[in-house]
């Protein structure tokens, strides 16, 4: 069976992270089941915690008054869920929601904060690397809002 | 150069502004075409529009057009009940190189909103012969779930042995796939690059962002292809509408490889 360390190193979030390192962070980590419909995230909660699917899918929505919860993008396996952790004031900004039966890695934020702030070679490679995941997101957002499928085309 | 009357066999609404039209020459001769080819098609006096042929090429006793309805021409194409007769010219256009594919090479076919139209001769063709590659993979983005072309199909394509990713700007709770930018399907998708090709069509932007990630994941610019839209109005290279560069979409595309195209793209006045 393998520990915690030895699953998040193939995550690309954590790529190329030294032993030590992962085990660090590995430390503030344990193996979680979400059911189906679940909500991992909540907006406006406390971002304390903070996920690695290893098997499954999240979707992440904003709810909308009156019309429910949009869907905004969607998560799979090797992809962290949640951001806010690492960024003040460490507050959810929409929900995650399992659209399956999950089998995830969860992290105490609280700890990995601590671990991060005693060591800032470490804070700053996870810096890096949910700093690239964040503009990642943003470049898809921004396309999003391009809406570039409108009503354009007649034939491609 | 003549138009030929074509008579409309069957009318299939895809989306709410979709229709895919199968037509045929009154004698039953055949029309053949190679994928990612075009026409000029028309109705009536409505006027006359390039729409990519996304038939069977290896069924030429069909032509078939998926058309958006978007102004005065395409309404009328889309207003067509089987019956009734249209005109084409064509087919026209350098097709997709699914015949430079070389054998045990992976596919990757990136796709946007109707983009998947010219695309699907190209799948059709390379799924007829599947035993021949690699991978086949198709990258499929759309706006919303109900704006997804040719539903009843994806499945069969998968069972046909491609890996079908599809994904939607955004969605209600009652979606159950993903929800996302096509971009990110690349690094989904888990390519190899290598020697694998691609061939990408949609909005000009989602090419652009799509090729992008194609090329960080390893495919090489050379490998790429990629299917154009301008302003095409005669068809074969005489009136100069659609330039680009110094290329004429519709004699020299609209299938054009990535690396070729590239510096043309980047002049914004163009």
């Amino acid at each position: 069976m393998q520990t915690i360390d030895e699953l998040i190193a193939a995550a690309p979030v954590f790529d190329g992270l030294a032993r030590e390192q992962l085990e660090l962070i590995a430390g503030c980590g344990s193996n979680e089941h979400v059911e189906e419909g679940a909500l991992l995230l909540r907006e406006g909660e406390p971002a304390n915690r903070y996920f690695l699917i290893r098997r499954g899918s999240v979707a992440l929505e904003v709810h909308m008054p009156g019309r429910g919860p949009l869907r905004i993008e969607t998560l799979d396996p090797g992809d962290a869920v949640g951001l806010s952790w690492l960024f003040e004031p460490y507050r959810w900004q929409l929900d995650a929601r399992a659209l399956e039966p999950c089998d995830v890695i969860g992290f105490d934020a609280v700890c990995l904060r601590g671990k991060i702030e005693a060591d800032h070679e470490l804070g700053y490679q996870l810096m890096r690397r949910f700093a690239s995941n964040l503009v990642d997101r943003l470049q898809a957002t921004r396309l999003q809002l391009l809406d570039v499928y409108g009503r354009d085309r007649a034939s491609a | 150069m003549v138009p030929e009357p074509l008579e409309v066999v069957s009318r299939r609404q895809d989306t709410a502004d979709t229709w895919t039209l199968e037509l045929q020459r009154p004698s039953g001769d055949p029309l053949a075409f190679a994928p990612g080819q075009f026409t000029m098609l028309s109705a009536g006096g409505a006027g006359e529009v390039p729409i990519s042929i996304s038939g069977d090429p290896d069924r030429p006793d069909r032509l078939v057009h998926t058309v958006r309805a978007v102004g005065l021409a395409t309404e009328a194409i889309c207003a067509a009940e089987p019956g009734r007769r249209l005109a084409a010219r064509g087919p026209f256009g350098e097709p997709w190189p699914v015949e430079q594919v070389a054998d045990g090479a992976d596919v990757v076919i990136a796709a946007g909103g109707i983009g998947l139209a010219p695309l699907r001769p190209a799948i059709l063709w390379l799924l007829a012969r599947r035993e021949r590659y690699g991978r086949l993979v198709l990258l499929y983005g759309g706006r919303s779930p109900d704006q997804l072309l040719y539903h009843d199909e994806l499945g069969s394509w998968a069972d046909r042995g491609m890996e079908v990713l599809v994904t939607v700007d955004s969605a209600g709770p009652e979606w159950l796939g993903r929800v996302g930018v096509v971009t990110r399907l690349v690094s989904r998708a888990g390519l190899a690059g290598g020697s694998g090709f691609a061939m990408a069509c949609g909005p000009e932007v989602m090419m652009r962002f799509t090729v992008a990630a194609l090329r960080e994941a390893g495919v090489d610019g050379d490998r790429v292809f990629v299917s154009m839209e301008r302003n095409m109005q005669c068809g074969i290279g005489h009136c100069g509408h659609c330039q680009l560069g110094p290329t004429l979409v519709c004699r020299d595309g609209p299938v054009y490889r990535w690396s070729e195209l590239e510096p043309w793209l980047a002049i914004r006045e163009l």
